[in-house]
C-alpha cells in the first residue's frame, strides 16, 4: 500500500521544542509558596532504628515540618504489589514491599527514614544532616551466592530465609535429553548490577489545593494513570480529584515504571497536611541508591549438544538478585527464563530459578529487563559447544534457529504477561545471513584476522542472536479528535520519555486523516486529557498505544467521511482525505476541509441527529491477546590493545526485526540508544557493592557511563520486516532490542581477539582489569600445563 | 546535594586574600576554578567555613617565559591562569612540550576553562596530570602569604593524598619550569576508561641526552599509583648514561611497575593491573621520549 507517512523516516515533532529549550520538564514547575523536600536515608544496608532525634533540625529557620514513619499513621503502609506472580506449577512467591518510611529496620542504603519539608532544598539538607538517627548496625546480606545459607542473616524477619521466590519452569524432558547428547556444556554466568543513569533523575511535585479540592501531581513516572488511580485509592479521594502529569522527561528505560516509589506516596501527602506546593528533585546521589537498579543475575547452566550441532537440551539454574523488597514481582527472572530459548528450537528445557532479598537497592526492570542475561547465557553456552565440536560460530547458531514455517511457535512456559510464550512471526536465518555479509564474516576469520595478528593487533569478531518479547497488554487507548482550527490533538494516556511519541502516533493519524503530520498535536501522560491506560514499559508503546491511535483515527475517518458525505452530496467512495481537506477524487481543491466540517460537526443551533455523537471525535482501545517477539542479530569487530587490554569497537552491524516499521529514523535512533547502554552494561557500568552493603561508586565520576566518544567508529543498522500478526498494524516493539544481545556479543567478540591467550568470558561487565586478570589466569593454568576446569 | 552553609569574601588583590588567609588559616579554603572543590562541597565532603574566591586576582593568571623575574629562560605560569589558557598556549607548547601535550588529558575542554593551573596543584590528587608533569619538570612552586614568599620544589610540594606542603596561611601564587636542555624529549602517556577521565595509571618522562645519544637524565613520574606523583628514581637510574634500547628501558618500565609504586585497587583497577600498566605505560613514554630527544631506540 502507498503511504505518505507510515514507514517513512519523519523528522520528529517534539524536536524544536526540546531542542530550544521550551517543553516543559519537571523542575521548570515553579509555584507560589512551593515548599522544598529532603530526606533522610539510611546510611547503612541493615540496621535496626531506634530514636529519631528531629529537635535540633526543627529549631533551623525555614524548616516547615518533618515526618518519621510513626508521623505517618495509618497512612505509613507496605506499597502495592505491581505485578502478581504468573500462574506456573509449584510457584514459590514472598511478597515484601516497602513502607514509604521505614519501620523499625531499614533494608538498603538509601531507603527513606524520615523526611525534612522547608523553605528550600538548602535548608531541607541542612535540616536533614541534623537529624540524629539512633540504629543498632545489623550483619547485612549482600553476596547473592551465601544469602540463602541458614546461617545468613534476614532481610525480612518474618521470612524463614532470604528466598523470594522460587519457579520451576520446563518443556519436554533435559534428563534424557541429556543422555542423548555427544557434549554436554556446563559453565557458571554472572551478570551484575547497572543502573539506567538516565539524563534526568525522579521527581514529584504535589499541590493540594483546598477550594478546588483536588490535588495536582507531576511526576516523572512512565505511567501516570496508575499512579493516579493509587493515590486516590491511598488518599481516600476519586480518581477525578486527583489529576497526574508526566511531562517530558529525560529517559525511563524501566525504573521510572517502579511504583510505588516512596516519594510519590509522600509528596501528595505532605501537600495535603500542609496546604503547600511542595517539590522533590531527585539529586544523582540519590538516584545511585533510591531509583531502582537490575541485573545481578548467577547462572549455572548446562547445554546438551549432538556433534553436528543440533542443540538437544537446556538446563538452567539460577539466582535473581530483587535487593531489598520485591514490588515489582517476578517480571525480570520470569524474562530471563523465557529469553534463554532464544531464537532457537530447544526441544527439552529445565529452567528453575531462586529471586533472593538482600540489602541492596530495589531491583525492577531496566531497559532490556532480564533478557540480556537470558541472551547472554544462550549466545555463550552455544560459543563454547560450537569450540567444543568444532563448528563454526554462525553454523551451530544457523542449524538451531526455528524455521519460518513454524511459526507461532509455542515455548510451552509462561511469559511475564502470563500467557504462554508464543512468538507470533520470525524470519530469523535471513537477518543472520545479512549480518554475515555487513559484517565481512567470511574475509574477516579466513584473512584479515590473522593478517592483523602478524601486526601485533589482536583483533576480534563478535555475532550473536536475540529475541525481544514485546507489546503485552493489557492495553492503551487513544482519543483522536479533529479541531475548528483543522488541526488534529490526539491524547494516549502513556508517559513519554524520549521514544518519539510525539511524532510516530501523529504519523498513525495523519496518515488515515489526510493531514500534515505536523499538524496533529500529541498529548502524553496527562490524566485529564486520558482517563484509561497503563504506561509506558516492555517495549510496548508502538504496539498497543499506536494501534489504538490507528484505531481511534479510523473511527474518527469514518465520522469525516460521512458527514463530508452528506454535506457535499457525493458518495463517500469518491471522496479522498488530503491536504487537510475532503474532496472529490481526483479533484484535490474540491469538497469542504477539515476544521469546517469540525464546526458543522458541533453545531449552535438545530438538532444533531438520533443516534450520533457531535464532534469529529472518537476514542479507541487496543488490548493485544500476548505480546508479540521482535529479533535480530547484531555484529561487531572489537580491538583489543595486548598490552593495556583496553577495548575498541571498530565496526558494529545491527540487523533488526520489529514488524512493520512506523518510522525508520527514530526507530534507528532508539536501536543506536539500546546499543550504547548495552555497551555501557558490557564494558562500563558496574556498581559496586563491598561486603558491607556499601555502593563504592555512587558518582558519575566513578560509574562510567559512555558517551559519544565511546561508540563504534562505524555503526550500520538494516531493517527486516516481519509483520505481527497480533496487531492490525503488524508492529513490533523495538524500545530494548538494542540493548539485549550486547554483553553476549561483546563477549564473543573480545574472548575472539583473545582466542591465543585462552580466554573465556563468563561474566559482563568486563572492564581491561578484568580481562588483565583472566589473561593472567589463564597463562598460569597453561603454565602449570592443564587446560582443566 | 547541596553544599553547607559557608561564608565567602571575594578579595579583588592578592594582599586583601593574604590578609584573609593570614586571619582565618585552616577555617578558610580557597576557591579558584572550582572543578573539584564545588562538587565536593555539594557532595558536603567538604564544608569550609569560609569560602575565599580568588577569581577577581587576574594578577595571578599569566604565562611568561622567562623574562619576569628569573633571566633563566625558565617559563612562568599564574596560578590562576586557566588550563584550556596552558593548552592553547604558543608559548608553553615551545617551552614545555610536556605540559602543552598533557592538558588536553586534564578533563574536558569544558572544565578546562574554569579549570586553573594552581587549583590543580594545590588540590594535589595523586591520579591528576599537572601534579605529576611538574615533578617531571623539576618545576619550582611560589608560595606567598602576608609575611613573605618561598620557593619549594615540586618534588617537596606533595606530601600527601590531596596534602601539599603550603602552610594554612599561604598560597600558591605561580609556578616556575625551568629552561629545556637541548637534545630533551617528553612523553606523556595515561590510561584512562574514558576520554577525560582521571588516569588509570598515567605516566610523564622528561629525558635529555649527550651529544653520543647517551641519556643525560631522566625523571618518569607516575600518576594514580601512590598517595601523590610517584617519581621513580630508580627506574630513571637504570636508563640514565646508558645508550637506551628496547633492553634497557624493559628493565626501567619492570623496575617503575614493582618496588616504586604502591598501588590501591579500587573499582576501576585492581593493583596488580595498575602495576602492571605501570610497566607497559612507562616502557612506551621511554621509547617515546628517547625518540622526541633523536635517538633511535632499538
Amino acid at each position: 500500500m502507498e503511504t505518505r507517512y507510515i514507514g517513512r523516516p519523519v523528522r520528529r515533532n517534539e524536536d524544536a521544542r526540546l531542542l530550544r529549550g521550551q517543553a516543559l520538564f519537571i523542575d521548570d514547575v515553579d509555584l507560589p509558596g512551593m515548599l522544598h523536600v529532603a530526606f533522610v536515608r539510611s546510611i547503612e544496608a541493615h540496621s535496626r532504628i531506634g530514636d529519631i532525634d528531629c529537635s535540633l533540625a526543627r529549631e533551623r529557620d525555614g524548616v516547615i515540618a518533618i515526618y518519621t514513619a510513626r508521623d505517618l499513621g495509618d497512612y505509613c503502609k507496605p506499597g502495592p504489589l505491581l505485578v502478581p506472580p504468573p500462574p506456573i506449577d509449584g510457584l514459590v512467591f514472598h511478597s515484601r514491599t516497602h513502607h514509604p518510611l521505614a519501620v523499625d529496620k531499614a533494608r538498603y542504603v538509601g531507603e527513606p527514614i524520615a523526611v525534612v519539608v522547608a523553605e528550600s532544598r538548602y535548608i531541607a539538607e541542612d535540616a536533614a544532616a541534623d537529624i540524629d538517627v539512633d540504629i543498632e548496625s545489623l550483619d547485612p546480606v549482600v553476596d547473592l551466592a551465601t544469602a540463602l545459607d541458614p546461617s545468613a542473616p534476614r532481610v525480612h524477619d518474618d521470612l524463614e530465609s532470604n528466598l523470594a521466590a522460587h519457579v520451576v519452569q520446563e518443556k519436554g524432558n533435559y534428563e534424557e535429553a541429556r543422555q542423548n547428547a555427544d557434549v554436554i556444556i556446563e559453565r557458571r554466568f554472572v551478570c551484575d548490577r547497572g543502573a539506567s543513569a538516565a539524563l534526568e533523575n525522579r521527581g514529584v511535585i504535589a499541590h493540594w489545593d483546598d477550594r478546588s479540592q483536588t490535588l495536582k501531581v507531576w511526576d516523572t513516572t512512565q505511567a501516570p494513570i496508575p499512579i493516579r488511580n493509587g493515590l486516590a485509592a491511598m488518599l481516600g479521594l476519586s480518581e477525578s480529584q486527583v489529576h497526574v502529569i508526566a511531562p517530558f522527561i529525560g529517559g525511563g528505560f524501566g525504573p521510572k515504571m517502579m511504583m510505588f516509589y516512596p516519594e510519590e506516596v509522600l509528596l501528595p501527602w505532605i501537600s495535603r497536611r500542609l496546604g503547600r506546593p511542595v517539590k522533590w528533585i531527585e539529586d544523582r546521589e540519590e538516584n545511585f541508591v533510591a531509583t531502582t537498579q537490575e541485573r545481578l543475575q548467577v547462572h549455572d547452566a548446562a547445554i546438551a549438544v549432538t556433534r553436528d550441532g543440533r542443540v538437544l537440551g537446556v538446563r538452567d539454574e539460577f539466582l535473581h538478585d530483587t535487593g531489598a523488597y520485591d514490588p515489582y514481582g517476578l517480571t525480570l527472572p520470569i524474562n530471563s527464563q523465557c529469553t534463554v530459548l532464544g531464537c532457537y528450537d530447544v526441544p527439552n528445557y529445565y529452567s528453575e530459578f531462586k529471586a533472593v532479598f538482600t540489602n541492596k537497592t530495589i531491583v525492577t526492570p531496566y531497559r532490556g529487563a532480564g533478557r540480556p542475561q537470558g541472551i547472554f547465557v544462550m549466545e555463550r553456552l552455544l560459543d563454547l559447544a560450537a569450540k567444543e565440536i568444532g563448528m563454526d560460530r554462525v553454523e551451530i547458531r544457523k542449524r538451531n534457529l526455528i524455521p519460518p514455517d513454524a511459526f507461532p511457535h509455542d515455548n510451552e512456559i509462561i511469559y511475564q504477561d502470563f500467557a504462554p510464550l508464543t512468538y507470533d512471526s520470525g524470519n530469523y536465518a535471513p537477518a543472520l545471513e545479512r549480518a554475515v555479509e555487513m559484517i565481512g564474516y567470511g574475509e574477516f576469520l579466513g584473512k584479515k584476522q590473522s593478517e592483523s595478528r602478524q601486526q601485533g593487533k589482536l583483533l576480534g569478531l563478535g555475532i550473536v542472536t536475540y529475541v525481544e518479547g514485546t507489546g503485552i497488554g493489557p492495553y492503551e487507548g487513544a482519543r483522536v479528535r479533529v479541531e475548528p482550527s483543522g488541526t488534529v490533538t490526539l491524547a494516549t494516556g502513556m508517559g513519554t520519555q524520549g521514544q518519539g511519541h510525539f511524532t510516530t502516533f501523529a504519523q498513525l493519524v495523519a496518515e488515515l486523516l489526510g493531514v500534515d503530520v505536523k499538524d496533529v498535536r500529541v498529548v502524553t501522560g496527562d490524566t485529564r486529557e486520558m482517563h484509561w491506560g497503563t504506561g509506558t514499559f516492555a517495549s510496548r508503546g508502538a504496539v498497543v498505544a499506536g494501534n489504538a491511535c490507528h484505531a481511534a483515527a479510523q473511527q474518527v475517518r469514518k465520522k469525516i467521511l460521512a458527514l463530508a458525505s452528506d454535506h457535499l452530496e457525493a458518495d463517500q467512495a469518491d471522496l479522498e482525505l488530503s491536504r487537510g481537506r475532503v474532496a472529490i477524487k481526483g479533484v484535490p481543491d474540491s469538497g469542504i476541509s477539515l476544521a469546517e466540517l469540525a464546526v458543522l460537526a458541533n453545531p449552535l443551533r438545530g438538532a444533531v441527529s438520533p443516534g450520533t455523537e457531535p464532534g469529529l471525535e472518537a476514542s479507541s482501545y487496543f488490548g493485544p491477546r500476548s505480546g508479540t517477539t521482535a529479533s535480530g542479530v547484531h555484529a561487531m569487530i572489537v580491538e583489543v590493545d595486548p598490552d593495556t587490554f583496553d577495548v575498541a569497537i571498530r565496526r558494529y552491524v545491527a540487523v533488526h526485526d520489529c514488524g512493520k516499521v512506523i518510522n525508520p529514523l527514530i526507530l534507528e535512533g532508539q536501536i543506536q540508544g539500546g546499543v550504547a547502554q548495552g555497551i555501557g552494561n558490557a564494558f562500563y557500568e558496574q556498581l559496586v557493592y563491598d561486603d558491607d552493603g556499601q555502593l563504592l561508586n555512587a558518582s558519575f565520576m566513578d560509574y562510567l557511563v559512555p558517551t559519544a566518544s565511546d561508540m563504534p567508529d562505524e555503526f550500520v543498522i538494516e531493517h527486516v520486516e516481519t509483520p505481527s500478526p497480533l496487531n492490525p498494524l503488524g508492529v513490533k516493539g523495538a524500545g530494548e532490542a538494542g540493548t539485549i544481545p550486547v554483553a553476549a556479543l561483546f563477549a564473543q567478540a573480545v574472548e575472539d581477539a583473545l582466542s591465543e591467550q585462552g580466554v573465556e568470558i563468563c561474566q559482563t561487565p568486563m572492564s581491561p582489569s578484568q580481562l588483565f586478570e583472566l589473561v593472567r589466569k589463564a597463562a598460569q593454568q597453561k603454565a602449570q600445563g592443564g587446560d582443566e576446569r | 546535594m547541596k553544599p553547607a552553609p559557608f561564608e565567602y569574601r571575594r578579595p579583588e588583590i592578592l594582599d586583601q586574600a593574604l590578609e584573609i588567609l593570614a586571619e582565618y588559616g585552616d577555617e578558610a579554603k580557597i576557591l579558584a576554578g572550582g572543578q573539584s572543590l564545588v562538587p565536593a562541597m555539594n557532595f558536603r565532603l567538604a564544608q569550609p567555613s569560609l569560602l575565599v574566591d580568588i577569581n577577581r586576582l587576574d594578577e595571578l593568571a599569566y604565562i611568561d617565559a622567562g623574562d619576569n623575574e628569573s633571566n633563566d629562560g625558565g617559563l612562568h605560569i599564574g596560578a590562576m591562569t586557566r588550563q584550556r589558557a596552558v593548552e592553547c598556549s604558543s608559548v608553553v607548547a615551545e617551552s614545555a612540550p610536556l605540559i602543552h601535550q598533557a592538558m588536553p588529558y586534564v578533563a574536558h575542554v569544558q572544565i578546562r576553562n574554569r579549570g586553573t593551573v594552581g587549583g590543580s596543584l594545590a588540590h594535589a590528587d595523586p591520579a591528576a596530570e599537572l601534579p605529576a608533569i611538574l615533578v617531571a619538570l623539576d618545576a619550582r612552586m611560589r608560595a606567598q602569604s602576608k609575611a613573605g614568599q618561598r620557593w619549594l620544589a615540586a618534588s617537596d610540594f606533595f606530601t600527601g593524598l590531596f596534602a601539599t606542603a603550603l602552610r594554612p596561611e599561604e598560597m600558591l601564587v605561580g609556578i616556575e619550569v625551568p629552561r629545556l636542555a637541548d637534545r630533551s624529549g617528553h612523553a606523556f602517556i595515561e590510561f584512562a576508561r574514558r576520554h577525560g577521565d582521571y588516569a588509570v595509571v598515567g605516566v610523564a618522562v622528561q629525558v635529555t641526552v649527550d651529544s653520543s645519544g647517551r641519556c643525560h637524565s631522566a625523571r618518569v613520574v607516575l600518576m594514580s599509583v601512590g598517595d601523590r606523583p610517584i617519581d621513580a628514581q630508580a627506574a630513571a637510574a637504570v636508563v640514565s648514561g646508558q645508550k637506551p634500547s628496547v633492553e634497557v628501558i624493559r628493565e626501567a618500565a619492570a623496575i617503575a611497575g614493582s618496588d616504586e609504586i604502591d598501588p590501591h585497587s579500587d573499582v576501576h583497577a585492581s593493583s596488580d593491573y595498575r602495576r602492571h600498566l605501570a610497566r607497559v605505560l612507562t616502557s612506551r613514554a621511554l621509547e617515546q621520549a628517547f625518540t622526541r630527544a633523536g635517538v633511535r631506540v632499538e
